[in-house]
């Protein structure tokens, strides 16, 4: 059926006039306004998350969000979705046990960059490494927004915080050079203004068996905008626009931030590998360890520990 | 000595400053961070030759203060709810180690539910690891205690927690004498630990005692404790000589003729005063007694100030879960078996932050005046009514007429 133009604008005057917002369905309208910032990236990183989560064919029910603390951790309030707000840091901790629990659910850890590598920064490692399936999404806003702008783990160096008023002396983390070489299997950086590669990275990881990494690079005007000179939340995206550089083969060793104005930011898809993940090798051990065991069941009902047991041998 | 208008915070950090402290080593968690922030701006300004460093988790904190106060450096942090919790291990290790550290915590309530509002469990949680507890009721108390604290805690050798109620302290602003540095200079020396890492005369600490050994380290810290409150006393006084205000371990008020005392503890001390005040007014025999020091427990001063008095209740914004508010507990235990022991009422009130306010305790002071012995284990004051329904009474003892509380 052909559709006319006066259809068409009808139909977006319509979305424009409604009370309804497109994510409506899957946020909890009960719990806004929400707490963030005008020009915060936390809402695009959430919307694109949200438009991932339409576009996937995994049933939404199977999907759960784990937060941990600080202005990105208020995700998991925020979602109408099985949700976990937990404490600083054990985000992933959390999420590890759902995950292992109940592997059928497709969990996505959604934190900053204080709770993910300060205070939880033990835990992003060995997820990685053990390969658990969990999506972790970092909103990465180079400082610990909630308490009021205090420098953490991805403040750059030089950069001005509340504890930092006359420059960091601290090297900042590069978070996907840390997370690839941790283990994870799909690693990709983009930035509040990259909506669509970004809501794309997300459904890949989606489809990803094992640890997924995807860092957010989101504007803070109101904490770290503001005493490093980077203006409104706006004025951050336009120098995203101008920056940013899309690399997907980019030597993770060189993508550090620096956050100067007259540095680049390099953005991209950068790993994309499989590796088997926990569960799957987790099966195969059991399954070779009850192997042995139906073979020993042959002499008898009980298992080869219980007859060593039993003949008094040590076990 | 000068007057600033300065937030409870603030007043920890002046403390800290003036107490020249050389490592400050914290993380940021709500409602301490103040704390912290106004100390870095005071390193970088010049203003405290400290060594700020904010590691990546509260447990790294405090093993960054161990490190730093057993070389000898004055050794200082800040936190609060969640955070005191994660440095649980490092705690008993301050302690066991010996070493004067000194850190303020914002009591703030413990999730889940979150929840920043102020109660005291987060710190009463920690009363078996070895640190001294002081509870404060003003900024002021705040900010002398800081000073003391370190003077105290050197003596003795052990670690202090200053302690102070989110928010009703933490964020409110009152006028605090800041005394003179030169004056706080006289008062507290600077530390010199009688042994310390030092390559100069090197020692190995923290290694393994059989149980040839052990049970002495801990009969010494023990005793550390017994000395602690004569430090306390000591200290405290001679505070009061040098700056005006002095401290002890408990503080009454109106106790002496009383028929009822209130137990109290940090900022509920200053609301009950007034409502005591009020109902002396009156002509009622009603008085109060704040317990400053909670560790090393003031047996002896609660002892002297209670053993006599006919009725006591202590109100506690804390509870240890399956047995009663925590002061309530404890009181009880140093008042068990004395003669002359008063019959005690123990009320939890507004954990969570909720208000505590005249009115709750003019209500209390009517269920304790209107009954000779308690007859149930705890009062719940405020308690929203549909809750209450679902609320267990006493513990078999027999009831008696239900005081609508």
């Amino acid at each position: 059926m052909a559709v006319s133009v006066r259809q068409v604008e009808d139909e977006a005057l319509h979305v424009i006039k409604t009370d309804r917002h497109p994510e409506d369905e899957i946020l909890r309208k009960d719990r806004l306004p929400h707490i963030w910032c005008p020009g915060c990236g936390i809402g695009v990183a959430v919307t694109a998350y949200i438009e991932a989560l339409k576009r996937s064919d995994i049933p939404r029910e199977q999907h759960v969000v784990v937060s941990g603390i600080g202005c990105t951790g208020r995700v998991a309030g925020y979602v109408n979705l099985d949700s976990y707000h937990t404490t600083h840091g054990r985000a992933i901790p959390f999420a590890t046990g759902l995950a292992i629990a109940n592997p059928e659910l497709e969990v996505t850890v959604f934190s900053g960059d204080g709770d993910l590598f300060a205070i939880g920064g033990n835990h992003i490692i060995h997820a990685a490494r053990r390969n658990v399936d969990l999506n972790v999404i970092c909103v990465n806003n180079f400082n610990y927004g909630m308490t009021g702008g205090q420098f953490g783990p991805t403040t750059p160096e030089e950069a001005k915080t509340t504890t930092t008023p006359y420059g960091n002396v601290e090297d900042g983390f590069n978070l996907p050079y840390l997370a690839a070489a941790s283990g994870a299997v799909y690693v990709a950086r983009w930035t509040s203004l990259h909506f669509r590669p970004l809501r794309d990275a997300i459904l890949r990881a989606f489809q990803k068996r094992g640890l997924t990494f995807i860092e957010v690079v989101s504007p803070c005007p109101t904490s770290f905008g503001r005493p490093n000179e980077l203006g409104e939340g706006l004025d951050e995206m336009e120098w995203y626009r101008l920056s940013c550089v899309i690399d997907h083969d980019a030597d993770l060793r060189e993508i550090g931030l620096s956050m100067r104005k007259d540095s680049h930011i390099v953005v991209g898809n950068f790993v994309d590998v499989e590796r088997p993940e926990f569960l799957e090798r987790y099966e195969r051990v059991i399954q070779r360890a009850q192997g042995q065991r139906s073979a020993a069941q042959e002499v008898g009902p009980e298992s080869k520990r219980d007859q060593a047991q039993a003949q008094g041998g040590a076990a | 000595m000068a007057k600033k208008v300065l937030m409870g915070n603030h007043a920890v950090s002046y403390g800290a400053r003036l107490s020249r402290v050389e490592v400050i080593a914290a993380y940021p968690i709500t409602p301490q961070t103040q704390v912290v922030e106004e100390l870095a701006e005071m390193c970088a300004w010049g203003d405290l030759n400290a060594k700020f460093i904010k590691v990546e988790s509260e447990h790294s904190a405090m093993a960054a203060c161990i490190g730093a106060s057993a070389t000898g450096a004055r050794a200082f942090t800040a936190t609060s709810s969640q955070g005191l919790l994660l440095m649980h291990e490092m705690l008993h290790w301050a302690a066991g180690a010996r070493l004067p550290i000194v850190m303020a915590n914002i009591n703030r309530a413990l999730a889940p539910p979150w929840s920043i509002w102020s109660e005291q469990t987060d710190s009463l949680a920690q009363r078996d690891t070895g640190w001294l507890q002081f509870y404060c009721e003003s900024n002021q108390e705040v900010l002398d205690t800081t000073i003391q604290a370190f003077k105290i805690s050197e003596r003795v050798l052990l670690p202090a927690m200053i302690i102070l109620d989110a928010f009703f302290l933490s964020h409110t602003y009152e006028p605090v004498e800041v005394p003179a540095q030169e004056a706080v200079d006289e008062f507290l020396p600077p530390y010199k630990p009688p042994l310390k890492l030092d390559v100069d005369d090197p020692h190995a600490f923290g290694a393994l005692v059989g149980p040839d050994g052990y049970y002495e380290f801990r009969y010494n810290i023990q005793k550390a404790f017994e000395e602690a409150q004569r430090a306390i006393i000591e200290v405290g006084e001679e505070f009061g000589e040098r700056f005006g205000r002095a401290y002890g371990l408990v503080e009454p008020f109106y106790v002496d003729d009383a028929e009822v005392v209130l137990v109290t503890s940090s900022t509920i001390t200053s609301t009950a005063r007034a409502v005591i005040k009020e109902r002396r007014a009156r002509g009622e025999r009603v008085g109060l007694l704040k317990i400053r020091v909670f560790r090393p427990f003031p047996f002896e001063a609660v002892r002297e100030m209670l053993l006599g008095v006919p009725k006591v209740a202590v109100i506690d914004r804390n509870l240890s879960l399956g047995h009663h508010g925590i002061f309530h507990a404890e009181l009880k235990s140093a008042l068990y078996g004395q003669r002359n022991a008063p019959a005690v009422f123990g009320f939890v009130a507004g954990l969570g932050g909720r208000d505590v306010t005249p009115r709750t305790i003019h209500q209390i002071l009517d269920i304790v005046g209107s009954q000779e012995e308690p007859d149930r284990d705890v009062y719940w004051i405020g308690l929203k009514a549909k809750a209450e329904e679902g609320q267990p009474a006493g513990n078999g003892r027999k009831q008696r007429q239900r005081v609508k509380a």
